[in-house]
Protein backbone atom coordinates (compact mmCIF):
# COMPACT_ATOMS: atom_id res chain seq x y z
CA UNK A 1 0.00 0.00 0.00
CA UNK A 2 2.78 2.49 1.34
CA UNK A 3 4.92 1.97 -2.44
CA UNK A 4 1.70 2.93 -4.41
CA UNK A 5 0.73 5.81 -1.93
CA UNK A 6 4.82 6.65 -3.40
CA UNK A 7 4.85 6.20 -6.56
CA UNK A 8 2.23 7.95 -7.48
CA UNK A 9 3.77 10.82 -5.21
CA UNK A 10 6.54 10.83 -7.50
CA UNK A 11 4.82 10.85 -10.23
CA UNK A 12 2.45 13.95 -9.30
CA UNK A 13 3.33 16.75 -11.11
CA UNK A 14 2.34 14.76 -14.55
CA UNK A 15 -0.95 12.61 -13.32
CA UNK A 16 -2.20 15.13 -11.51
CA UNK A 17 -2.38 17.60 -14.59
CA UNK A 18 -3.74 14.86 -17.41
CA UNK A 19 -5.72 13.03 -14.34
CA UNK A 20 -7.38 16.98 -13.67
CA UNK A 21 -7.37 17.35 -17.21
CA UNK A 22 -8.93 14.03 -17.84
CA UNK A 23 -11.85 14.25 -14.94
CA UNK A 24 -12.31 18.29 -16.48
CA UNK A 25 -13.43 16.38 -19.94
CA UNK A 26 -15.56 13.41 -18.45
CA UNK A 27 -17.35 16.40 -16.50
CA UNK A 28 -17.68 18.17 -19.74
CA UNK A 29 -19.29 15.33 -21.37
CA UNK A 30 -21.63 15.16 -18.88
CA UNK A 31 -22.34 18.84 -18.51
CA UNK A 32 -22.67 20.09 -22.26
CA UNK A 33 -25.68 18.03 -22.92
CA UNK A 34 -27.49 18.53 -20.21
CA UNK A 35 -26.73 22.40 -20.42
CA UNK A 36 -27.74 22.70 -23.55
CA UNK A 37 -31.12 20.40 -22.77
CA UNK A 38 -31.40 22.43 -20.26
CA UNK A 39 -31.27 25.71 -22.11
CA UNK A 40 -33.50 24.25 -24.85
CA UNK A 41 -36.44 23.75 -22.64
CA UNK A 42 -35.57 27.12 -20.59
CA UNK A 43 -35.60 29.04 -24.00
CA UNK A 44 -39.11 26.57 -25.22
CA UNK A 45 -41.04 27.16 -21.48
CA UNK A 46 -40.04 31.39 -22.04
CA UNK A 47 -41.33 31.24 -25.60
CA UNK A 48 -44.22 30.09 -24.91
CA UNK A 49 -45.02 32.39 -21.95
CA UNK A 50 -43.39 35.44 -23.96
CA UNK A 51 -45.34 34.79 -27.51
CA UNK A 52 -48.43 33.66 -25.74
CA UNK A 53 -48.93 30.55 -27.66
CA UNK A 54 -52.07 28.44 -26.46
CA UNK A 55 -51.47 25.45 -25.13
CA UNK A 56 -53.21 22.95 -27.45
CA UNK A 57 -51.24 24.31 -30.15
CA UNK A 58 -47.68 24.28 -27.82
CA UNK A 59 -47.76 23.46 -24.21
CA UNK A 60 -45.14 24.79 -22.00
CA UNK A 61 -42.71 21.97 -20.84
CA UNK A 62 -44.03 23.04 -17.06
CA UNK A 63 -47.51 21.79 -18.21
CA UNK A 64 -45.84 18.92 -19.93
CA UNK A 65 -44.72 17.89 -16.92
CA UNK A 66 -47.40 18.53 -14.39
CA UNK A 67 -49.64 16.53 -16.39
CA UNK A 68 -46.85 13.68 -16.41
CA UNK A 69 -47.79 13.70 -12.79
CA UNK A 70 -51.60 14.14 -13.24
CA UNK A 71 -52.20 11.49 -15.87
CA UNK A 72 -49.11 9.53 -14.01
CA UNK A 73 -51.29 6.39 -13.36
CA UNK A 74 -52.99 5.98 -16.57
CA UNK A 75 -49.69 6.97 -18.72
CA UNK A 76 -47.56 4.58 -16.76
CA UNK A 77 -49.79 1.50 -17.32
CA UNK A 78 -49.50 2.61 -21.52
CA UNK A 79 -45.68 2.70 -20.99
CA UNK A 80 -45.41 -0.53 -19.08
CA UNK A 81 -47.27 -1.73 -22.36
CA UNK A 82 -44.65 0.00 -24.52
CA UNK A 83 -41.87 -1.70 -23.04
CA UNK A 84 -43.22 -4.59 -22.70
CA UNK A 85 -44.14 -4.99 -26.70
CA UNK A 86 -40.70 -3.32 -27.32
CA UNK A 87 -38.58 -5.78 -24.93
CA UNK A 88 -40.02 -9.02 -25.39
CA UNK A 89 -39.76 -7.97 -29.39
CA UNK A 90 -36.28 -7.11 -29.31
CA UNK A 91 -36.01 -10.33 -27.52
CA UNK A 92 -37.72 -12.68 -29.99
CA UNK A 93 -35.48 -10.85 -32.42
CA UNK A 94 -32.18 -11.44 -31.17
CA UNK A 95 -33.47 -15.47 -30.27
CA UNK A 96 -34.55 -15.73 -33.97
CA UNK A 97 -31.85 -13.47 -35.80
CA UNK A 98 -29.00 -14.83 -33.96
CA UNK A 99 -30.28 -19.00 -34.50
CA UNK A 100 -31.44 -18.24 -38.01
CA UNK A 101 -28.44 -16.51 -38.65
CA UNK A 102 -26.32 -19.27 -36.95
CA UNK A 103 -28.43 -21.49 -39.66
CA UNK A 104 -26.92 -19.63 -42.33
CA UNK A 105 -23.88 -19.14 -41.71
CA UNK A 106 -23.56 -23.04 -41.44
CA UNK A 107 -25.39 -23.90 -44.51
CA UNK A 108 -25.27 -21.87 -47.97
CA UNK A 109 -28.13 -23.82 -49.32
CA UNK A 110 -30.35 -22.68 -46.60
CA UNK A 111 -29.86 -19.05 -46.61
CA UNK A 112 -30.11 -19.22 -50.40
CA UNK A 113 -33.31 -20.55 -49.86
CA UNK A 114 -34.53 -18.52 -47.30
CA UNK A 115 -32.91 -15.24 -47.72
CA UNK A 116 -35.36 -14.35 -50.13
CA UNK A 117 -38.43 -14.35 -47.05
CA UNK A 118 -36.13 -12.37 -44.97
CA UNK A 119 -35.71 -10.03 -47.56
CA UNK A 120 -39.22 -9.51 -48.38
CA UNK A 121 -40.19 -9.19 -44.52
CA UNK A 122 -37.65 -6.44 -44.18
CA UNK A 123 -38.56 -4.53 -47.20
CA UNK A 124 -42.33 -4.25 -47.40
CA UNK A 125 -43.38 -1.61 -44.94
CA UNK A 126 -44.65 -2.99 -41.45
CA UNK A 127 -47.54 -0.15 -42.01
CA UNK A 128 -48.71 -2.46 -44.91
CA UNK A 129 -48.46 -5.65 -43.05
CA UNK A 130 -49.75 -5.10 -39.89
CA UNK A 131 -53.74 -4.36 -40.99
CA UNK A 132 -53.23 -8.01 -41.81
CA UNK A 133 -51.58 -8.92 -38.83
CA UNK A 134 -54.52 -7.70 -36.68
CA UNK A 135 -56.87 -9.32 -39.13
CA UNK A 136 -55.25 -12.81 -38.79
CA UNK A 137 -54.07 -13.02 -35.37
CA UNK A 138 -56.48 -12.91 -32.75
CA UNK A 139 -54.64 -11.20 -29.83
CA UNK A 140 -54.02 -7.55 -30.11
CA UNK A 141 -50.64 -8.05 -27.95
CA UNK A 142 -49.74 -10.93 -30.10
CA UNK A 143 -50.22 -9.10 -33.12
CA UNK A 144 -48.40 -6.01 -32.08
CA UNK A 145 -45.41 -8.41 -31.01
CA UNK A 146 -45.29 -9.96 -34.44
CA UNK A 147 -45.16 -6.48 -35.94
CA UNK A 148 -42.77 -4.62 -34.22
CA UNK A 149 -40.30 -8.25 -34.47
CA UNK A 150 -40.28 -8.06 -37.87
CA UNK A 151 -38.85 -4.67 -38.19
CA UNK A 152 -36.29 -5.42 -35.19
CA UNK A 153 -35.39 -8.85 -36.45
CA UNK A 154 -33.56 -8.38 -40.11
CA UNK A 155 -30.79 -6.53 -38.55
CA UNK A 156 -29.87 -9.25 -36.01
CA UNK A 157 -29.94 -11.63 -38.62
CA UNK A 158 -28.02 -9.64 -41.08
CA UNK A 159 -25.52 -8.66 -38.10
CA UNK A 160 -25.15 -12.06 -37.20
CA UNK A 161 -24.81 -13.74 -40.75
CA UNK A 162 -22.17 -11.00 -41.55
CA UNK A 163 -20.15 -11.71 -38.09
CA UNK A 164 -20.03 -15.50 -38.10
CA UNK A 165 -18.91 -15.07 -41.35
CA UNK A 166 -15.87 -12.87 -40.55
CA UNK A 167 -13.59 -14.73 -38.41
CA UNK A 168 -10.09 -14.33 -39.34
CA UNK A 169 -9.02 -17.15 -42.03
CA UNK A 170 -5.77 -17.53 -40.36
CA UNK A 171 -7.68 -18.40 -37.29
CA UNK A 172 -10.09 -20.77 -39.38
CA UNK A 173 -7.08 -22.78 -40.85
CA UNK A 174 -5.38 -23.08 -37.18
CA UNK A 175 -8.80 -24.11 -35.83
CA UNK A 176 -8.88 -26.78 -38.36
CA UNK A 177 -5.14 -27.91 -37.65
CA UNK A 178 -6.32 -28.72 -34.32
CA UNK A 179 -9.32 -30.18 -35.52
CA UNK A 180 -11.49 -28.50 -33.57
CA UNK A 181 -14.92 -29.77 -33.29
CA UNK A 182 -17.98 -27.68 -34.78
CA UNK A 183 -19.35 -26.45 -31.49
CA UNK A 184 -15.55 -25.40 -30.28
CA UNK A 185 -15.34 -23.39 -33.71
CA UNK A 186 -18.34 -22.01 -33.02
CA UNK A 187 -17.61 -20.72 -29.40
CA UNK A 188 -14.44 -20.14 -29.36
CA UNK A 189 -13.88 -18.66 -32.85
CA UNK A 190 -17.02 -17.71 -34.46
CA UNK A 191 -19.24 -16.61 -31.72
CA UNK A 192 -16.04 -14.22 -30.45
CA UNK A 193 -15.32 -12.94 -34.07
CA UNK A 194 -19.59 -12.24 -34.46
CA UNK A 195 -19.43 -10.28 -31.79
CA UNK A 196 -18.73 -6.82 -32.94
CA UNK A 197 -21.01 -6.92 -35.89
CA UNK A 198 -23.67 -8.34 -33.68
CA UNK A 199 -23.56 -5.57 -30.89
CA UNK A 200 -23.75 -2.96 -33.81
CA UNK A 201 -26.55 -5.22 -35.11
CA UNK A 202 -28.27 -4.79 -31.78
CA UNK A 203 -28.23 -1.05 -31.25
CA UNK A 204 -29.90 -0.86 -34.45
CA UNK A 205 -32.62 -2.78 -33.34
CA UNK A 206 -32.96 -1.58 -29.93
CA UNK A 207 -34.10 1.53 -31.75
CA UNK A 208 -36.21 -0.05 -34.67
CA UNK A 209 -38.28 -2.45 -31.75
CA UNK A 210 -39.65 0.18 -30.58
CA UNK A 211 -40.10 2.25 -33.76
CA UNK A 212 -42.01 -1.44 -34.45
CA UNK A 213 -43.77 -1.46 -31.42
CA UNK A 214 -44.82 2.47 -31.22
CA UNK A 215 -45.95 1.92 -35.55
CA UNK A 216 -48.00 -1.32 -34.60
CA UNK A 217 -49.60 0.15 -32.38
CA UNK A 218 -50.78 3.52 -34.57
CA UNK A 219 -51.66 1.46 -37.20
CA UNK A 220 -54.10 -1.06 -34.79
CA UNK A 221 -55.06 2.06 -33.16
CA UNK A 222 -56.10 0.36 -30.23
CA UNK A 223 -58.44 1.92 -27.51
CA UNK A 224 -59.30 1.28 -24.26
CA UNK A 225 -57.69 0.12 -20.87
CA UNK A 226 -54.38 -2.07 -21.99
CA UNK A 227 -52.80 -0.02 -24.32
CA UNK A 228 -49.37 1.21 -25.06
CA UNK A 229 -48.17 5.13 -25.57
CA UNK A 230 -48.79 5.13 -28.89
CA UNK A 231 -52.57 5.00 -28.75
CA UNK A 232 -52.39 7.32 -25.83
CA UNK A 233 -50.84 9.82 -28.36
CA UNK A 234 -53.83 8.75 -30.92
CA UNK A 235 -56.31 9.04 -28.29
CA UNK A 236 -55.18 12.31 -26.54
CA UNK A 237 -54.98 14.07 -30.27
CA UNK A 238 -58.24 13.15 -30.77
CA UNK A 239 -59.55 15.07 -27.80
CA UNK A 240 -57.30 17.73 -28.60
CA UNK A 241 -55.54 17.41 -25.10
CA UNK A 242 -52.14 18.10 -26.49
CA UNK A 243 -50.37 18.56 -23.10
CA UNK A 244 -51.01 14.66 -22.80
CA UNK A 245 -49.84 14.02 -26.66
CA UNK A 246 -46.50 15.87 -25.16
CA UNK A 247 -46.43 13.93 -22.05
CA UNK A 248 -46.34 10.50 -23.80
CA UNK A 249 -44.33 11.41 -26.41
CA UNK A 250 -41.87 12.50 -23.23
CA UNK A 251 -41.90 8.66 -22.35
CA UNK A 252 -41.72 7.60 -25.70
CA UNK A 253 -38.64 9.35 -26.17
CA UNK A 254 -37.16 8.58 -22.65
CA UNK A 255 -37.89 4.76 -23.33
CA UNK A 256 -35.41 5.19 -26.54
CA UNK A 257 -33.17 6.59 -24.70
CA UNK A 258 -33.28 4.46 -21.93
CA UNK A 259 -32.85 1.30 -24.69
CA UNK A 260 -29.56 3.15 -26.45
CA UNK A 261 -27.74 3.46 -23.50
CA UNK A 262 -28.65 0.08 -22.36
CA UNK A 263 -27.50 -1.26 -25.76
CA UNK A 264 -24.92 1.00 -26.13
CA UNK A 265 -23.32 -0.17 -22.40
CA UNK A 266 -23.90 -4.02 -23.34
CA UNK A 267 -22.12 -3.39 -26.54
CA UNK A 268 -18.95 -1.50 -24.55
CA UNK A 269 -19.11 -4.32 -21.92
CA UNK A 270 -18.88 -7.19 -24.26
CA UNK A 271 -15.96 -5.33 -26.63
CA UNK A 272 -14.92 -2.87 -24.33
CA UNK A 273 -11.29 -4.87 -23.68
CA UNK A 274 -10.70 -5.76 -27.31
CA UNK A 275 -12.66 -3.86 -30.07
CA UNK A 276 -11.22 -1.39 -32.02
CA UNK A 277 -14.74 0.39 -32.14
CA UNK A 278 -15.53 0.52 -28.39
CA UNK A 279 -11.92 1.23 -26.98
CA UNK A 280 -10.93 4.08 -25.04
CA UNK A 281 -8.01 5.68 -26.53
CA UNK A 282 -5.22 6.96 -24.17
CA UNK A 283 -4.05 10.32 -25.49
CA UNK B 1 19.71 -43.35 -42.57
CA UNK B 2 16.89 -42.59 -40.09
CA UNK B 3 13.54 -42.90 -41.56
CA UNK B 4 11.85 -39.50 -42.98
CA UNK B 5 8.99 -37.57 -40.89
CA UNK B 6 7.75 -36.09 -43.70
CA UNK B 7 7.75 -37.76 -47.68
CA UNK B 8 6.52 -35.59 -50.39
CA UNK B 9 5.84 -38.18 -53.35
CA UNK B 10 5.01 -36.46 -56.72
CA UNK B 11 3.28 -33.77 -54.68
CA UNK B 12 1.37 -31.89 -57.42
CA UNK B 13 -1.52 -29.00 -56.90
CA UNK B 14 -3.53 -27.03 -59.17
CA UNK B 15 -5.52 -23.55 -58.90
CA UNK B 16 -8.21 -23.69 -61.67
CA UNK B 17 -7.27 -24.91 -64.71
CA UNK B 18 -4.01 -22.96 -65.78
CA UNK B 19 -2.32 -22.43 -62.35
CA UNK B 20 -0.02 -25.04 -61.30
CA UNK B 21 1.21 -23.85 -57.68
CA UNK B 22 3.11 -26.77 -57.41
CA UNK B 23 4.51 -29.08 -59.46
CA UNK B 24 5.83 -32.73 -59.22
CA UNK B 25 7.33 -32.05 -55.80
CA UNK B 26 9.61 -35.13 -54.11
CA UNK B 27 11.12 -34.36 -50.90
CA UNK B 28 12.11 -36.64 -48.09
CA UNK B 29 12.44 -34.15 -44.34
CA UNK B 30 14.77 -36.18 -41.94
CA UNK B 31 14.05 -35.96 -38.10
CA UNK B 32 16.06 -32.53 -36.46
CA UNK B 33 16.45 -30.96 -39.59
CA UNK B 34 15.96 -27.35 -40.26
CA UNK B 35 14.69 -27.20 -43.97
CA UNK B 36 13.96 -23.54 -45.33
CA UNK B 37 12.10 -23.49 -48.21
CA UNK B 38 13.23 -20.54 -50.05
CA UNK B 39 12.15 -18.76 -53.21
CA UNK B 40 10.51 -15.72 -54.95
CA UNK B 41 6.71 -14.36 -54.25
CA UNK B 42 4.59 -17.64 -56.27
CA UNK B 43 7.20 -20.33 -56.21
CA UNK B 44 4.05 -22.44 -54.35
CA UNK B 45 6.59 -22.37 -51.42
CA UNK B 46 2.94 -21.70 -48.98
CA UNK B 47 1.16 -23.79 -50.61
CA UNK B 48 3.48 -26.61 -50.36
CA UNK B 49 3.60 -25.94 -46.54
CA UNK B 50 -0.11 -25.48 -46.51
CA UNK B 51 -0.49 -29.06 -47.78
CA UNK B 52 2.03 -30.50 -45.75
CA UNK B 53 -0.13 -29.01 -42.86
CA UNK B 54 -2.99 -30.76 -44.46
CA UNK B 55 -4.53 -27.46 -44.58
CA UNK B 56 -4.89 -27.58 -48.42
CA UNK B 57 -5.61 -31.02 -50.78
CA UNK B 58 -2.99 -32.21 -53.05
CA UNK B 59 -4.25 -32.91 -56.42
CA UNK B 60 -1.89 -35.88 -57.21
CA UNK B 61 0.79 -37.82 -55.04
CA UNK B 62 1.06 -37.89 -52.02
CA UNK B 63 2.15 -36.33 -48.60
CA UNK B 64 3.11 -39.03 -45.31
CA UNK B 65 4.05 -38.29 -41.63
CA UNK B 66 5.76 -40.55 -39.98
CA UNK B 67 3.05 -41.44 -37.02
CA UNK B 68 4.28 -39.82 -33.76
CA UNK B 69 5.40 -41.87 -30.42
CA UNK B 70 5.75 -39.08 -28.33
CA UNK B 71 3.67 -37.48 -25.37
CA UNK B 72 2.02 -34.59 -27.93
CA UNK B 73 -1.33 -33.35 -28.17
CA UNK B 74 -0.67 -32.43 -31.69
CA UNK B 75 2.32 -33.84 -33.55
CA UNK B 76 2.34 -30.67 -36.19
CA UNK B 77 2.15 -26.85 -35.33
CA UNK B 78 2.12 -23.89 -37.80
CA UNK B 79 2.82 -20.31 -36.99
CA UNK B 80 1.26 -18.11 -39.88
CA UNK B 81 3.09 -14.75 -41.70
CA UNK B 82 0.90 -12.46 -38.91
CA UNK B 83 0.21 -13.52 -35.64
CA UNK B 84 -2.82 -14.56 -36.06
CA UNK B 85 -4.28 -14.25 -32.37
CA UNK B 86 -7.55 -14.04 -30.63
CA UNK B 87 -7.90 -10.18 -29.83
CA UNK B 88 -10.64 -10.86 -27.32
CA UNK B 89 -8.27 -13.17 -25.47
CA UNK B 90 -5.61 -13.22 -23.50
CA UNK B 91 -1.92 -13.80 -24.34
CA UNK B 92 -2.47 -16.68 -22.05
CA UNK B 93 -6.14 -17.85 -23.60
CA UNK B 94 -4.09 -17.47 -26.61
CA UNK B 95 -1.67 -20.19 -26.13
CA UNK B 96 -3.85 -22.22 -24.20
CA UNK B 97 -6.14 -22.43 -26.93
CA UNK B 98 -5.05 -25.85 -28.43
CA UNK B 99 -4.69 -27.50 -25.62
CA UNK B 100 -8.19 -26.54 -24.95
CA UNK B 101 -9.40 -27.77 -27.77
CA UNK B 102 -7.90 -31.37 -27.33
CA UNK B 103 -9.95 -31.67 -24.00
CA UNK B 104 -7.72 -30.04 -21.66
CA UNK B 105 -9.06 -28.27 -17.92
CA UNK B 106 -7.24 -24.86 -17.58
CA UNK B 107 -5.65 -25.90 -14.07
CA UNK B 108 -4.47 -28.42 -15.70
CA UNK B 109 -2.75 -26.96 -18.96
CA UNK B 110 -1.62 -24.01 -16.89
CA UNK B 111 1.53 -25.11 -15.95
CA UNK B 112 2.28 -25.72 -19.42
CA UNK B 113 1.36 -22.29 -20.34
CA UNK B 114 2.96 -20.84 -18.03
CA UNK B 115 6.15 -22.77 -19.15
CA UNK B 116 6.02 -22.06 -22.51
CA UNK B 117 5.43 -18.47 -21.84
CA UNK B 118 8.76 -18.22 -19.65
CA UNK B 119 10.42 -19.65 -22.46
CA UNK B 120 9.53 -16.88 -24.67
CA UNK B 121 9.82 -14.02 -22.01
CA UNK B 122 6.11 -13.09 -21.90
CA UNK B 123 5.44 -14.55 -18.08
CA UNK B 124 4.54 -10.73 -17.47
CA UNK B 125 2.28 -10.64 -20.18
CA UNK B 126 -0.43 -13.44 -19.19
CA UNK B 127 -3.12 -11.23 -18.80
CA UNK B 128 -2.76 -8.70 -21.25
CA UNK B 129 -4.52 -8.88 -24.57
CA UNK B 130 -2.80 -9.18 -27.93
CA UNK B 131 -3.71 -5.41 -28.60
CA UNK B 132 -1.21 -4.10 -25.79
CA UNK B 133 2.04 -6.07 -27.08
CA UNK B 134 4.84 -4.86 -29.82
CA UNK B 135 5.06 -6.99 -33.18
CA UNK B 136 7.49 -9.12 -31.84
CA UNK B 137 5.56 -10.16 -28.70
CA UNK B 138 2.37 -11.04 -30.81
CA UNK B 139 4.96 -13.50 -32.89
CA UNK B 140 6.55 -15.01 -29.76
CA UNK B 141 2.68 -15.27 -28.29
CA UNK B 142 2.13 -17.52 -32.18
CA UNK B 143 5.44 -19.22 -31.55
CA UNK B 144 4.54 -20.08 -27.80
CA UNK B 145 0.92 -21.33 -29.29
CA UNK B 146 2.65 -23.72 -31.18
CA UNK B 147 4.88 -24.87 -29.06
CA UNK B 148 3.05 -26.09 -26.57
CA UNK B 149 1.14 -28.99 -27.53
CA UNK B 150 4.89 -30.37 -27.92
CA UNK B 151 4.67 -31.00 -31.39
CA UNK B 152 7.91 -32.97 -33.20
CA UNK B 153 7.18 -30.44 -36.51
CA UNK B 154 6.98 -26.94 -36.84
CA UNK B 155 5.94 -25.28 -39.99
CA UNK B 156 6.65 -21.40 -40.45
CA UNK B 157 5.18 -19.34 -42.84
CA UNK B 158 7.18 -16.62 -43.37
CA UNK B 159 6.72 -15.84 -40.02
CA UNK B 160 8.86 -12.81 -39.16
CA UNK B 161 8.77 -11.18 -42.76
CA UNK B 162 6.89 -7.80 -41.36
CA UNK B 163 8.70 -7.28 -38.12
CA UNK B 164 12.10 -5.11 -38.19
CA UNK B 165 15.43 -6.45 -38.33
CA UNK B 166 16.40 -6.19 -34.37
CA UNK B 167 13.36 -7.85 -33.57
CA UNK B 168 13.48 -10.40 -36.38
CA UNK B 169 16.93 -11.61 -35.50
CA UNK B 170 16.67 -12.35 -32.36
CA UNK B 171 13.36 -14.62 -32.96
CA UNK B 172 15.49 -16.41 -35.33
CA UNK B 173 17.87 -16.98 -32.59
CA UNK B 174 14.85 -17.90 -30.41
CA UNK B 175 13.33 -20.33 -32.89
CA UNK B 176 16.43 -22.33 -33.44
CA UNK B 177 17.10 -22.58 -29.36
CA UNK B 178 13.67 -24.16 -29.14
CA UNK B 179 13.79 -26.48 -32.18
CA UNK B 180 17.46 -27.21 -30.98
CA UNK B 181 16.07 -28.12 -27.06
CA UNK B 182 13.17 -29.37 -28.09
CA UNK B 183 14.62 -31.68 -31.10
CA UNK B 184 11.97 -30.23 -33.28
CA UNK B 185 12.30 -30.68 -37.37
CA UNK B 186 11.13 -27.43 -38.76
CA UNK B 187 9.96 -25.91 -42.01
CA UNK B 188 10.48 -22.45 -42.81
CA UNK B 189 9.44 -20.90 -45.40
CA UNK B 190 11.01 -17.60 -46.48
CA UNK B 191 12.56 -14.98 -49.30
CA UNK B 192 15.37 -13.92 -47.51
CA UNK B 193 18.78 -15.62 -48.49
CA UNK B 194 20.44 -14.35 -45.46
CA UNK B 195 17.73 -15.59 -42.98
CA UNK B 196 17.47 -19.09 -44.55
CA UNK B 197 21.42 -19.07 -44.50
CA UNK B 198 21.62 -18.70 -40.81
CA UNK B 199 19.01 -20.72 -39.88
CA UNK B 200 18.56 -23.74 -41.72
CA UNK B 201 20.47 -26.91 -41.65
CA UNK B 202 19.13 -27.83 -45.48
CA UNK B 203 17.91 -24.93 -48.40
CA UNK B 204 15.57 -26.34 -51.22
CA UNK B 205 15.25 -23.50 -53.60
CA UNK B 206 12.15 -23.69 -55.21
CA UNK B 207 11.39 -21.45 -58.91
CA UNK B 208 7.75 -20.27 -59.83
CA UNK B 209 6.13 -21.54 -63.13
CA UNK B 210 5.36 -23.73 -62.11
CA UNK B 211 6.01 -24.08 -58.52
CA UNK B 212 9.35 -26.76 -58.45
CA UNK B 213 12.43 -27.75 -56.15
CA UNK B 214 14.82 -26.10 -57.90
CA UNK B 215 18.07 -27.07 -55.40
CA UNK B 216 18.54 -28.99 -52.70
CA UNK B 217 21.00 -27.79 -50.80
CA UNK B 218 22.71 -29.27 -47.65
CA UNK B 219 24.62 -26.35 -45.55
CA UNK B 220 27.85 -27.54 -44.04
CA UNK B 221 28.48 -25.12 -41.84
CA UNK B 222 27.47 -26.62 -37.60
CA UNK B 223 23.69 -26.14 -36.36
CA UNK B 224 23.05 -23.89 -34.64
CA UNK B 225 25.14 -21.22 -35.69
CA UNK B 226 25.72 -17.60 -33.49
CA UNK B 227 25.73 -14.22 -33.51
CA UNK B 228 29.34 -14.05 -34.56
CA UNK B 229 28.75 -16.26 -37.78
CA UNK B 230 26.39 -13.62 -39.36
CA UNK B 231 28.51 -11.60 -39.99
CA UNK B 232 31.87 -13.46 -40.90
CA UNK B 233 33.15 -14.03 -44.12
CA UNK B 234 32.25 -17.30 -44.01
CA UNK B 235 28.10 -16.38 -44.06
CA UNK B 236 28.62 -13.70 -46.84
CA UNK B 237 30.45 -16.74 -48.96
CA UNK B 238 27.46 -19.12 -48.08
CA UNK B 239 24.57 -16.51 -48.81
CA UNK B 240 26.58 -15.54 -51.89
CA UNK B 241 26.35 -19.13 -53.26
CA UNK B 242 22.71 -19.43 -51.96
CA UNK B 243 22.01 -16.39 -54.15
CA UNK B 244 23.44 -17.38 -56.97
CA UNK B 245 21.44 -20.83 -56.95
CA UNK B 246 18.25 -18.66 -56.16
CA UNK B 247 18.74 -16.27 -58.93
CA UNK B 248 19.59 -19.03 -61.91
CA UNK B 249 16.11 -20.23 -61.01
CA UNK B 250 14.59 -16.85 -61.92
CA UNK B 251 12.56 -15.82 -64.83
CA UNK B 252 12.88 -11.52 -65.80
CA UNK B 253 9.73 -11.29 -64.76
CA UNK B 254 10.13 -12.65 -61.14
CA UNK B 255 12.23 -9.47 -59.90
CA UNK B 256 8.86 -7.31 -60.22
CA UNK B 257 7.24 -8.95 -57.49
Amino acid sequence: MSTTLTTEETGAPINTEQEARERRERLLSWLMPIAMLAAAIGYWEWAVWYFEVPRYLIPAPSVIAKTLITDGPSLMVSAWFTVKLTFMSLLLAVIGGVILGGIFALSRTIELSLFPFAVILQVTPVVAIAPLILIYVHSTFAALLICAWIVAFFPILSGTVVGLRSADHNLRDLFTLYRATPWQRLRFLLAPSALPQFMSALKVAGGLSLIGAVVAEFVAGAAGQNTGLASRIIESSFRSEIPRMFAALVLVSLLGIVIFFLTSWASRRVLGHWHESELRREH
Amino acid sequence: MTAPVIRMDRVTRRFGANVLAVDNMTLDIQPGEFVSFLGPSGCGKSTALKMIAGLLPVSAGTIEIAKSTGASEHDLAFVFQEPTLMPWATVFDNVFLPLRLAGMKRREAEPRVMAILAEVGLTKFAQSYPRTLSGGMKMRVSIARAMVTRPRILLMDEPFAALDEMTRSKLNNDVVRLAKELGLTVIFVTHSVFEAVYLSTRIIVMAARPGRVAADIPMQTPWPRDENWRTSPAFATEAQRVSDILKGTLHVDDLDH
